[in-house]
């Protein structure tokens, strides 16, 4: 795999990466035919961001070399990429062109950047050989979609302090749109402020949601995705469906898109009287093993990556109900639970794929390569 | 118990905000004290025990353009409150470009100040942004505690320097030492001191006004900010 990325389009590569790194500590590169596509999943699997950047981003692309046919997929740390790109503002400045190869006789990622005044940096990244991180979703499938400017967007969520862990966004009476700070089960209740902006329909391209709608999903993790689509002035889609299902954050333009599939809490009640106050959520419990086929390699691949075919969930005892305080206006109720459900991978081989190599998913629990 | 109000002014807001940000910074807790012409921000730990303790006074008409309460009972017309400055503080930084703020009380899942933000919008409709900060009632039993302190006896009494340069001088000192000497005069020279094992560092301030006031002992460092609209009465005691 070889690609040049040249002008302005390098600080877009930059962002992506910042984004990436909100969510995962491994970046995943998957050179496609339609572009370069790089992916992440967080370690609990409840979050999932891939940016793909079509052919035309790039000055130069090229997939993978002829002889081979396949293209090199690899993973490498989060950390070092995004060291190659971590000031985005000398990126601008000095950068003027770079070139991503990957090269398998030396085993490195080689990024160059080809600086102004004669400097070039090379960096050599070590990567690990591994299996497409692929995640199951499908923005069609959603019957809800939210539509806005990402500035819309960034204002909407600027109330909310920065540590704030998840919020609940829906549509509430008079089809406003809500996003409202979502108190975690150990927050003390008695001390902890409640925040909500409320939007008018309008302010939005498109609102297909009822009233009543609504996902409480992690808010650290949409930001990464927000601030760069912020930053390339872009419209936001989110789709989504009810409470428990994920929800698919996307952005695109000509030369590139971005999706972060988040997972979110099964039961998420915008009230408009009250805050949102957990209560008696039912939880799924199936637990489906199934895979795309009995091949010995699938198997193991799903090792890798979670494989489902349904809704798959990890199973969980509902926690015990805690009793508040004795005050009339306190319901006792179901501490949230904290855990999203784990998102649903899909089984990388095609049924009529084989698997040409040993498998490379024993590789992945040994020591990394030097 | 009732309270409402609300500000339209942008000045008269950016003024409140500074009082809150203010009050955030000296105290991690107080006490909100509401009465039909005034609101005070109190922090009343027992000096002698070697906390410090604050009073704040605010005329409420030289800030809310509507302002609303009823007190525990028609005789006791007043409202105590135990707040978190902080929460009021962040709630106020979302109101930087507002055109309406709204203060309540209100009873959620427990008793809350609501502050109700009315932000400008490209539609046609506002963007409201809502706090909802608890808060606790203090009962009247308690009420006594807070009573303002007495201007109380001291040695000497004199007027500050200039904030700003007075600021400067302790930021930097800040980092060389944990505590300052402070020695005054009635002849308005005082002087910022430390002392550390290494160095002395003493900064002179002379021709400071003597406000004309009785002169008795005292151990407590007592600092009076007067403003037009505002007072504020920080107290730390003296640790020799």
């Amino acid at each position: 795999m070889k690609c040049l990325v040249t002008g302005g389009n390098v600080r877009v590569l930059g962002k992506a990466a910042h984004s990436l790194s909100r969510i995962g500590d491994e970046l995943y590169l998957e050179p496609l035919e339609d572009g370069l596509s790089l992916r992440t999943v967080n370690a609990s699997r409840s979050a999932f961001a891939c940016f793909l950047f079509a052919p035309l981003f790039f000055q130069h692309y090229q997939a993978s070399r002829p002889p081979q046919g396949q293209p090199p997929r690899c993973k490498v740390l989060m950390k070092s990429f995004l060291s190659v790109f971590r000031s985005l503002a000398a990126l601008e400045k000095t950068v003027e062109r770079c070139c991503i190869a990957l090269s398998t006789e030396n085993s490195r990622l080689v990024i160059q950047l080809h600086c102004k005044h004669g400097v070039t940096k090379t960096h050599n990244l070590s990567f690990q050989e591994c299996e497409s991180l692929q995640a199951v979703f499908d923005p069609a499938l959603c019957p809800h979609l939210l539509r806005a400017p990402a500035r819309v967007l960034v204002e909407a969520v600027s109330p909310f302090s920065p540590a704030l862990s998840e919020v609940t966004l829906g549509v509430s009476r008079g089809r406003r749109v809500v996003f409202r700070s979502y108190l975690e089960e150990d927050t003390d209740a008695a001390r902890a402020m409640m925040t909500e902006m409320s939007l008018s329909e309008e302010e939005f391209q498109q609102l297909q949601a009822q009233e009543g709608a609504s996902i409480t999903f992690c808010l650290k993790e949409f930001r990464g995705l927000l601030s760069f689509a912020e930053s390339a002035n872009l419209l936001l889609n989110i789709h989504f469906d009810v409470p428990g299902r994920p929800a698919i954050f996307s952005i695109e333009d000509s030369l590139l898109d971005g999706h972060f599939v988040l997972a979110t809490l099964s039961q998420s009640d915008l009230c408009s009287q009250e805050p949102c106050r957990p209560g008696q959520g039912t939880h799924s419990t199936t637990h489906l093993d199934d895979f795309a086929n009995d091949d010995i390699d699938s198997y193991m691949i799903a090792m890798e990556t979670t494989v489902s075919e349904g809704a798959a969930v990890t199973p969980r005892t509902p926690s015990p109900v805690s009793e508040e305080e004795a005050e009339p206006n306190v319901v006792p109720g179901t501490p949230p639970l904290k855990k999203f459900r784990s998102l649903f991978f899909g089984s990388v081989l095609a049924p009529t794929e084989s698997p040409s190599e040993p498998n490379p998913v024993l590789a992945e629990d040994s020591e990394g390569e030097g | 118990m009732r309270f409402r109000a609300k500000i339209v002014d942008l000045g008269c807001l950016n003024h409140f905000t500074r009082v809150s940000n203010t009050i955030s910074k000296l105290a991690k807790t107080c006490t909100l004290r509401l009465s039909p012409d005034k609101l005070y921000f109190i922090l009343s730990d027992k000096v002698a025990n070697g906390g410090v303790s604050m009073w704040c006074e605010l005329g409420q008409g030289n800030f809310f353009d509507e302002f609303q309460m009823e007190g525990v009972a028609a005789d006791h017309n007043e409202i105590y409150l135990e707040l978190t400055p902080e929460n009021l503080s962040r709630a106020l930084k979302t109101a930087q470009n507002a055109k309406t703020v709204k203060i309540k009380l209100t009873n959620k899942h427990c008793p809350c100040l609501t502050v109700a933000v009315e932000l400008p919008s490209l539609s046609s409709s506002s963007r409201i942004v809502t706090h909802d900060i608890p808060v606790g009632v203090i009962p009247r039993k308690l009420w006594t505690d807070f009573r303002e302190p007495t201007v109380p006896d001291f040695d000497v009494s004199i007027y500050l320097p200039v904030l700003k340069t007075m600021k400067s001088v302790v930021e930097r000192m800040k980092n060389l030492s944990s505590h300052v000497i402070i020695e005054a005069n009635l002849k308005g020279e005082m002087n910022l001191k430390i002392e550390t094992d290494l160095v002395c560092i003493t900064t002179h301030f002379k021709d400071l006004g003597n406000p004309p006031w009785d002169i008795v002992h005292n151990r407590i460092v007592h600092f009076i900010l007067l403003h037009e609209d505002v007072s504020l009465q920080y107290f730390i005691p003296a640790l020799s």
